[in-house]
């Protein structure tokens, strides 16, 4: 089987323009939500406790507010439906750093004439500790960056590192705005989905230049659209295949994988789309952008060589004990 | 079939795989395999903090009940020994002639100095005393609650120190609510006992005082457990604290109600003994915790240094203060930085739906595989049942939790898995495109692909690198799988596929470019 024609050299540099008008404004709307609405934080990043009750029957919520709202510490919280009728999450803005009597407690006695219910799960995290995590966050966030950009210098060129790297911002950006968009809750979980996605969008993007690494030293033309078109053509099945093999995969872990990692899957799904069409339309054409000249490099890969030669010379003549 | 080396290599992975992962599997008593993480099984996994300017309270607290002891042994005459609000011990000597003995004394004491002006000592606490005296209440935080953990009967406690200021609290395998509120009262304790003078001068006035007026008195007002109402004036410093305890148990009284029966060690039996001694007459309050249990008069001489604590215990209540009071006091109370608790109920829900996603998952690729590169694809098949194996082995090996990030990563890394397999199937159809033989195209294609997926690869590693270095417990789960299967993945991508096809060569090349699903070139 297969889904391409393979000797169809697709003319992808010609509507760049366009679709890197779409990527920006597309961007550009990210920032606005970020900046307005901003990100829906969990637990994990703002602090506070998430409590998890399942009834016997359906939850009666209605009840539980009113059974709740006697109480001071929970003003300001939320009840949600989660995952089925039976099951619900209490929000609550607050955390208590009391051992012997945490708002788990509080809340089974709470609601205790509510009916018969069992709490499953009771997430707490201080806001000292919130704060950790979400500079903890950032910090790794930023180092896989650093560290991506530096691999990518030392294996390619500076301007393929940039273009990696913008790449990389223009899919976190539209993530996160999707986040936004879609009212999904933050948090470490999520986190980690945005890093799988960095390395994910990364090793699309690689493959790619790897093909154009190897275009340049093979094709004679200096033309590098042509050069980038060529490349992106010949990975477009790879490209296409093994996301569709991804995404796939988180779709079935976000229709079966249960509600507690619903938030997971989800930012990977959305990362998976936007991680492919960044490295099939963006990514390439932004080396145009940062002025990627063939020449240039071609030069480099001839210099680079005569310094192996020369070492070489150098190394025959020395070992031969002429120098 | 022809052997070679790299088709050795992949079957010594796949028996290394099969055979480690077995234990895994099956859940096997012996031998290494992978845990299941608290999200997973159910559990309570808490971050404490501790409150250490309460360890140099009760530090320094326990530096005056030892002046206490030493200066009546050794007949030394002192008056006004007080703890000020700034935690310093003062205390004015009466007989200029046991001056060198007391500076002796106060020279052996750690982390304090202490300053004298005329006829008072003034002991206070140095900086490096202080970071000194933190760094071992958390150390023996740590340890208290663990002994404590241990003897309350879970199966596999977790207590370890975490950074300089924090301890991370595990216990899988609490089964109900209340089980784990009986837990988090045991460790709560601070398990302070304390037998203290009541200042009878002043007792009648006692609930009219004020806790300052109290103050000035040299002495504490305490509430009765039973009732907060009732208040007991006791001098400040304790005549014996809970170090000097051997031994508690539970036992029960002749209206067979359970009590704890202590005993002391044998400086704590004749502090005890010389205090009741001169004593007789007057009353002794038991306190715990900043709570008077008991407070019955002095009759006679108590030597053997046996006590009793009584109060309306439950039996279970008493046997965790027990528990409480044999592993030690906390020098500084604990409080929650973060708790996550999962219920039984819901870790088997988690386990189900990722057990789910996981098998619907692997076999949408596989038939994918099969259907778009026909025989190749049931090569790279292999490969990915391998990797699987593989992950699952190193796991076991390592001891590894798994947890429900943990298994999302497995699902992911066979979405990714897939992917060197693809590079490589895509590369081989290129050259047998351009017209290439079979076995030029094979090898050729691995030449070209393995640049591509060492770049492509390191580059997530480095994420996941990132990962395990930045999260916590689940993440790293995480972090953890992705990395495994990463590595897993080239091994059988690169090295093991290439093995089979060599194996195979002659029918390999007898099937053509069908073999790798084209149906011809033209």
């Amino acid at each position: 089987m297969e889904f391409f024609k393979r000797k169809q050299n697709y003319n992808f540099m010609s509507k760049s323009r366009y679709l890197l008008l779409l990527s920006l404004s597309l961007m550009a709307f990210s920032y606005f939500l970020l900046f307005t609405k901003g990100l829906n934080f969990g637990i994990d990043f703002a602090g506070g406790t998430v409590i998890q009750v399942q009834y016997e029957q359906e939850a009666p919520i209605s009840k539980m507010r009113e059974a709740l709202n006697s109480y001071p510490v929970f003003e300001g919280s939320s009840i949600t439906e989660f995952g089925s009728p039976e099951e619900v999450i209490i929000r609550v803005k607050t955390s208590s750093g009391e051992l012997q009597r945490d708002l788990g407690d509080v809340v089974s006695e709470a609601l205790q004439s509510t009916g018969n219910f069992e709490i499953r799960r009771v997430d707490m995290v201080g806001a000292k500790v919130g704060g950790e995590l979400r500079e903890k966050g950032v910090t790794s966030l930023l180092l896989v960056v650093i560290a991506i950009l530096i691999y990518v210098s030392f294996r390619f060129e500076w301007r393929f590192a940039l273009a990696s790297i913008f790449a990389l911002v223009h899919d976190i950006t539209i993530v996160l705005g999707g986040l936004v968009l879609f009212e999904i809750e933050v948090n470490l979980d999520t986190l980690a989905a945005l890093l799988t996605i960095l390395g994910y969008s990364l090793n699309d993007t690689i493959i790619v230049f790897d093909r154009i690494r190897e275009g340049l030293v093979k094709y004679k033309g200096i033309v590098l659209s042509h050069i980038i078109d060529e490349s992106v053509s010949k990975t477009l099945s790879r490209t296409t295949l093994t996301s569709l093999t991804t995404f796939f995969v988180v779709l079935t872990l976000l229709l079966f994988g249960g509600e507690i990692i619903y938030s997971f899957a989800f930012t990977l799904l959305i990362g998976v789309i936007i991680g492919t069409y960044s490295s099939i339309f963006i990514a390439s054409p932004t080396l145009i952008w940062f002025r990627f000249s063939v020449e240039g490099y071609r030069k480099m890969l001839a210099e680079r060589e005569k310094r192996e030669k020369e070492k070489a010379r150098m190394r025959a003549m020395y070992e031969g004990g002429r120098l | 079939m022809k052997f070679n080396f790299r088709l050795s290599i992949l079957l010594l992975a796949t028996l290394f795989g099969i055979v480690f992962s077995v234990p895994s599997l099956l859940q096997t008593e012996n031998g290494k395999r992978v845990n299941l993480g608290l999200d997973l099984q159910g559990g309570l996994h808490m971050l404490l903090g501790v409150k250490s300017e309460e360890a140099l309270k009760s530090k320094m607290k326990s530096i005056a009940t030892g002046i206490g002891y030493f200066t009546e042994k050794n007949d030394i005459l002192v008056e006004d020994l007080k703890i000020s609000e700034k935690n310093e011990i003062s205390f004015i000597f009466l007989d200029s002639d046991d001056r060198v003995q007391i500076e002796e004394y106060l020279k052996k004491l750690d982390d304090v100095k202490y300053i004298q002006n005329g006829d008072t000592f003034t002991i206070l606490i140095t900086p490096e005393g202080s970071q000194a005296i933190q760094e071992q209440a958390l150390n023996q935080a740590v340890e208290t609650i663990r002994n404590r953990l241990d003897q309350f009967g879970l199966a596999e406690p977790t207590v370890a120190k975490q950074g300089n200021d924090k301890i991370l609290v595990e216990l899988p395998g609490i089964k109900s609510a209340e089980e784990e509120k009986r837990a988090r009262d045991l460790i709560a304790k601070s398990a302070q006992l304390y037998m203290m003078a009541i200042d009878e001068r002043h007792q009648s006035k006692a609930p009219l005082l004020s806790e300052a007026q109290a103050k000035a008195y040299g002495d504490l007002l305490l509430p009765d457990v039973n009732d907060e109402e009732i208040k007991y004036l006791v001098r400040s410093i304790p005549i014996l604290d809970g170090a000097r305890l051997k031994n508690a148990n539970v036992v029960f009284n002749e209206m067979q109600q359970p009590v704890i029966t202590f005993s002391l060690d044998s400086l704590g039996s004749e502090v005890f003994g010389n205090f009741t001694g001169k004593n007789v007459g007057n009353r002794l309050a038991i306190v715990l915790d900043g709570k008077v249990f008991s407070a019955p008069v002095i009759n006679e001489r108590i030597g053997g240094g046996a006590g009793q604590i009584s109060g309306n215990f439950q039996l279970q209540e008493a046997q965790d203060l027990a528990i409480a009071l044999r592993s030690g006091a906390l020098l500084a109370p604990v409080y929650v930085l973060e708790k996550r608790s999962v219920g039984p109920s819901l870790g088997a829900d988690s386990i189900r739906s990722a057990t789910i996603a996981l098998i619907g998952g692997f076999l949408l690729v596989i038939i994918f595989m099969a259907f778009y590169y026909g025989r190749a694809g049931l090569v790279s098949n292999v490969a990915l049942i391998v990797n699987l194996f593989i992950i699952l082995a190193v796991m076991s090996l390592f001891g590894a939790t798994l947890t429900l990030p943990g298994m999302a990563g497995i699902v992911l890394t066979v979405g990714m898995a897939v992917d060197a397999n693809v590079i490589i199937n895509e590369r081989i159809r290129g050259l047998l495109y351009a017209g290439k033989s079979v076995s030029k195209a094979i090898s050729e294609g691995y030449e070209k692909a393995t640049t591509a997926i060492l770049d492509a690869n390191i580059t997530t590693l480095i994420a996941a690198v990132v990962l395990y270095a930045y999260g916590n417990g689940p993440i790293k789960g995480f972090a953890i799988t992705i990395s495994i299967g990463i590595l897993a993945s080239m091994l059988t991508a690169i090295l093991g596929t290439r093995g089979i096809y060599e194996a195979f060569a002659t029918s390999v090349s007898k099937k053509g470019v069908k073999y790798f699903g084209i149906k011809d070139i033209k």
